[in-house]
């Protein structure tokens, strides 16, 4: 389908339908991931290292086999032993032995939480009994915690195979993007800032916990019930940690009460199918918030330093940045997107952004919206604002000056194609709040983001019923309301209402192979999917409309959902609409229906700029956010309102890095929070409403233009409410989360 | 495999039989806010808990000629809608307010605030400034003992076995006398306290205050009654320099540890903009009536 140029000719796309997932979910019905039970399901509990790094010596699980009701108990023994070799043969990033070490640990704990072995039990109580006595002897072992000790000299090493520079390190890999000479357009530069930056481990905070119920059977056929951000990803990790077949593996997506990145991995799945294939019966596990917070991935802390040069005007002339993040206990720390999205703003002839991915004895870090951008664009766009101060310039204006635009060639590689990040700064200037007055103590700041935004492998599927309701099946679990958005899609194609199209999300025998819901990709890459399916539909409607007006199918045009006569010559029929020709269709050859698989290419970039006024209390250093505006090129807001809920969710998680979220590690290397009320997520009371301003410009390359949404809002809070700090109190906030004992300690160290 | 028993009984003696009898640790159950999730965390195994809401009187505000009494499982959705109680003590009722959420206050009780003896109680500092009785009973018979003194550390009352808190008696507020309680979170709800500060003052007819009660939250083991910090304030009309003699005594009263919620620094900083921003809500309360 070709790219719709004009928004007037879209029905549907655009509007506003109540979402289809909506009364389940409100009427308590919705079944989520611990919802799901089968006859004789056993409990499953998994037991936890105590200890930051420790050599697991031994481990004596008689006891609690012992106990009544206990059904089978699981160690690393029971997983096979995955070669580095077979796990670089795995698709991407993903090694799979390291996978397998951090669901069971094997020889060695490498963080407090550490899952050491799994019992099954009839019931939750025996569950937590047994765990308690299965008896582990640990050799207790030195830890590092933080990224820079981690990286010194003498520092406990977490991997004996993991080597840098030919010696056994932490640092599992430096990556480097560079364009021009960054060193010589420093040297042109009239003025320079230089700044040091940290950020701490900040945790998705999704509301449903990890949970999963599995059932074997002893042929081998197995079924997995389970909240992710992807079910043909749990499939494919489960076969591989556990040497399965994928045929024998059905996954069914629970719906899903939060994910943000962090339910891309796995945890507790394979845990479940192997206590299953053990004892015999259905297996269900549910983490509770501390194993969540102690054992899943919060996305990396970091350090970095930023350094951008400039002439008077504003041309900036040179950046670096050099970066480390942590990785926690594996590698793989999201530190390739942060260099390649750190200066993707910008228009820069001479760029270079370096970093390192660091293992230390935290919890392996997973994906969290937008991976690593926010991180590195912390550094940069506080630097930013630093040299916009110092040039005695409008924030605004100075990345107006160096705006990315169609034509530039970003660091990271790619030529950029059309994008909206002009129109993006365009419209934050215009808007109200930029030019607002400010009272006493209070502060504004800006701040600018980038994501890639991505395609891949997405599967859809259309069906036309007796009736001529539609019905759209895709493989994408729906997090940010794309059931809504597929629906409307292929409405708007069919020419049908949207409330005549019933979507839902596949298991994995249902629709072909689909990637997880990431990235900012499901509206662009399913989207497309589904498009094309409901493409092919139209096509065999035509074909079935001609076959009865005997008539041949080029004849024949689709127009709001009716098939008419191409034109005069065509003949004399009245429109035959889709009901009409669903009627017929056990006459005209059968049921109708499409199921489209794809890789699809051509995502559009996306950029965001937040505004933000905060108001400090002098004597306390509590930070108010007064007021707090998102603009966002999304390409095409499919459903305005849940492209809206996307950037305010995503701000309000930026915001909460930015001023209280952190992980903190008592003197053992213990997570010291873990809990929702000492890790301080913002609560509804402590925002303003967060205005959304969406800015459209197409990407041409997805029908209805679509760029994706999901990530990009995540990215410039963090600069944002710091550059409002600055305004506000005069002192630079270097260090995050910019919580009141440290603002206050910055107020009395500037008296 | 542990047990766990749950009685509900209908009257005082009942009820202290059953805490008094229990062979392991006993709980009494009031809102179930603090005791429910220590519970489900594994951080308390009793192997009885007695809920005391069927207790007649319990639960409830009464207006006597000496002043109110509060019934122990009364809950905070409760307190914060007695108009009369909200009109003579607002500082008492603001900070059992602050406990939790909406849904907590439907179910959070001042006696469960009070006996899960926590340093950073809301409710407690300013009940404590009010000269607060707490009425207990037990196998011994019946007891009044001043708020202040059912904390002993914190997670630990001065209750013997078996005994249970079954009202609450404030006194009947003087001409000119009021009270008021701030608290300092990172966020704006939902949080503990970093620090608390309950105030409570009496004005003369010039508006010199003639008593005053500033009591401590978070600062140290239990709640800190600062008696430095109200005679710095007695006599004076809570000018500038009475502020500042308030705060400096406030903070030489602290003693906090520096933990997740807040460093030493902090919390003392923080201790003596509490006092005095609660002091001069009291005053200005006090002197309005």
């Amino acid at each position: 389908m070709n790219f719709v140029a004009n928004k007037s000719e879209l029905k549907v796309v655009g509007t506003r339908p109540v979402r289809p997932d909506g009364i389940d979910k409100v009427t308590g019905k919705a079944m989520f991931g611990a919802d799901l039970t089968m006859a004789g399901t056993l409990t499953g509990k998994v037991l936890r290292s105590p200890h930051a790094h420790a050599r697991i010596v031994a481990i004596d699980a008689s006891k609690a086999l012992a106990l009544p009701g206990v059904k089978a108990v699981i160690t690393a023994a029971d997983f096979p032993e995955i070669s580095s070799e077979e796990a670089a043969a795995g698709d991407g990033a993903v090694n799979f032995r390291h996978m397998a070490h951090n669901v069971l640990a094997r020889d060695k704990v490498l963080y407090e939480g550490h899952a050491v072995a799994a019992v099954a039990a009839t019931s939750q109580a025996i569950a937590d009994a047994a765990a308690a006595l299965i008896e582990i002897t640990y050799e207790v072992l030195p830890f590092v915690i933080d990224v820079e000790a981690a990286m010194a000299d003498g520092a406990p090493l977490l991997h004996d195979d993991i080597k840098y520079n030919g010696k056994p390190s932490n640092i599992t890999k430096r990556v480097e993007f560079k364009l021009g000479d960054a060193d010589a357009g420093l040297a042109e530069a009239d003025v320079v800032v230089e700044g040091r930056y940290e950020t701490t481990a900040v945790h998705q905070g999704y509301i449903e916990p990890h949970a999963v119920i599995a059932s074997v059977n002893p042929d081998g056929q197995t079924q997995i019930f389970a909240s992710s951000q992807g079910q043909f990803m749990i499939r494919q990790y489960v076969s591989k940690i556990l040497a399965m077949d994928i045929a024998n593996i059905r996954v069914t997506p629970a719906e899903i009460g939060g994910g943000f990145g962090g339910k891309t991995l796995v945890y507790l799945e394979p845990l479940a199918v192997a206590l299953s294939r053990k004892a015999g019966k259905p297996v269900k596990m549910v983490m509770n918030r501390e194993e969540v917070f102690r054992a899943t991935g919060p996305t990396s802390g970091g350090v970095m330093t930023v350094k951008i040069g400039a002439k008077k005007d504003g041309t900036i002339t040179g950046a670096t940045i050099d970066i480390a993040l942590q990785a926690g206990a594996f590698p793989g720390s999201p530190v390739a997107p942060a260099c390649m999205c750190a200066f993707a703003c910008y228009d820069l002839k001479n760029v270079r952004a370096s970093g390192f991915d660091v293992v230390s004895n935290r919890s392996k870090i997973a994906a969290y919206r937008a991976p690593g951008a926010p991180i590195s664009a912390f550094g940069v766009e506080s630097a930013m604002d630093d040299l916009a101060t110092k040039l005695g310039m409008d924030p605004i204006a100075l990345r107006e000056k160096n705006a990315a635009k169609a034509g530039t060639k970003a660091a990271y590689g790619p030529v950029f194609p059309e994008i909206g990040f002009e129109q993006v700064l365009e419209a934050a200037k215009s808007h109200p709040h930029w030019s607002a007055p400010l009272g006493p103590n209070q502060g504004r700041g800006v701040a600018t983001g980038f994501w890639f935004n991505i395609g891949g492998d997405s599967s859809a599927s259309v069906f036309v019923n007796e009736d001529g309701t539609i019905s759209v099946v895709s493989g994408s679990p729906d997090i940010g309301g794309s059931r809504a958005s597929m629906a409307m899609m292929a409405a708007e194609v069919l020419g049908v209402p949207y409330e005549k199209v019933r979507p839902i999300v596949g298991d994995t025998a249902q629709i072909g192979i689909t990637g997880m819901t990431g990235g900012s990709r499901v509206t662009f890459a399913t989207g497309m999917a589904t498009v094309q399916a409901a493409e092919k539909v139209v096509d065999e409607l035509k074909k079935r409309a001609a076959m009865i007006w005997d008539i041949s199918p080029e004849a024949v045009d689709w127009k709001d959902g009716e098939a008419v006569p191409a034109g005069a010559n065509a003949g004399g029929f009245d429109p035959m609409p889709l009901a009409a020709i669903a009627a017929k269709a056990g006459k005209t050859g059968g049921p109708i229906g499409s199921e489209v698989s794809i890789n699809a290419q051509g995502a559009g970039a996306g950029f965001g700029a937040h505004i933000c006024d905060v108001e400090v209390d002098p004597e306390t250093g509590f930070v108010k956010v007064l007021r707090y505006t998102a603009v966002q090129d999304v390409g095409r807001a499919i459903h305005p309102s849940y492209v809206e809920g996307q950037i305010q969710g995503g701000a309000v998680q930026g915001i909460g890095w930015a001023l209280n979220e952190e992980y903190l590690y008592d003197k053992n290397g213990r997570m010291d929070n873990a809990g929702f009320l000492d890790y301080r997520v913002p609560v509804a009371s402590d925002l303003p409403m967060i205005e959304a301003v969406v800015v459209e410009v197409p990407n041409k390359r997805h029908p209805f233009g679509v760029r994706g949404v999901g990530e990009v809002p995540i990215i410039p809070p963090l600069a944002a409410v710091g550059n409002a700090i600055k305004a506000a109190i005069g002192v630079r906030m270097h260090s995050l989360p910019m919580s009141p004992p440290k603002i206050l300690a910055a107020i009395d160290g500037k008296a | 495999m542990p047990r766990l028993s749950y009685a509900a009984p209908a009257s005082v003696p009942d009820a202290i039989k059953l805490l008094a009898g229990a062979e392991g640790l006993a709980k009494v159950l009031s809102g179930g806010t603090d005791l429910l999730v220590q519970l489900r965390s594994g951080r308390t195994r009793p192997e009885l808990i007695v809920d005391t809401k069927k207790i007649p009187g319990i639960i409830g505000i009464r207006e006597t000629e000496d002043g109110f009494v509060i019934g122990a499982a009364t809950s905070g959705a409760e307190i914060g809608e007695n108009a009369a109680l909200v009109a003579a003590y607002p500082g008492v009722v603001e900070g059992t307010n602050l406990i939790g959420s909406t849904q907590v206050q439907g179910r959070a009780s001042l006696a469960g605030n009070l006996c899960n003896a926590s340093p950073a109680a809301d409710s407690v500092p300013a009940l404590i400034a009010a000269g607060a009785v707490a009425v207990v009973v037990g196998p011994n018979g019946q007891r009044n003992v001043p708020v202040g003194q059912i904390v002993i550390a914190p997670g630990r009352t001065s209750l013997a076995k078996g005994e249970f808190i079954l009202e609450f008696h404030l006194p009947k507020p003087k001409a000119k006398q009021s009270d008021a309680y701030l608290r300092f979170i990172p966020r704006t709800e939902m949080d503990i306290a970093v620090v608390g500060c309950g105030v409570n003052l009496t004005l003369d007819a010039n508006g010199v205050i003639t008593a005053a009660c500033i009591v401590l939250g978070a600062v140290a083991p239990t709640q800190v009654v600062v008696e430095a910090a109200a005679k710095a304030i007695i006599g004076t009309k809570l000018d500038d320099a009475a502020l500042a003699a308030l705060d400096a005594a406030a903070r030489a009263a602290c003693n906090p540890i520096t933990d997740k919620r807040g460093t030493i620094e902090f919390r003392t900083k923080i201790a003596g903009v509490l006092a005095r921003r609660a002091a001069k809500i009291a005053y200005d309360r006090a002197g309005a009536r």
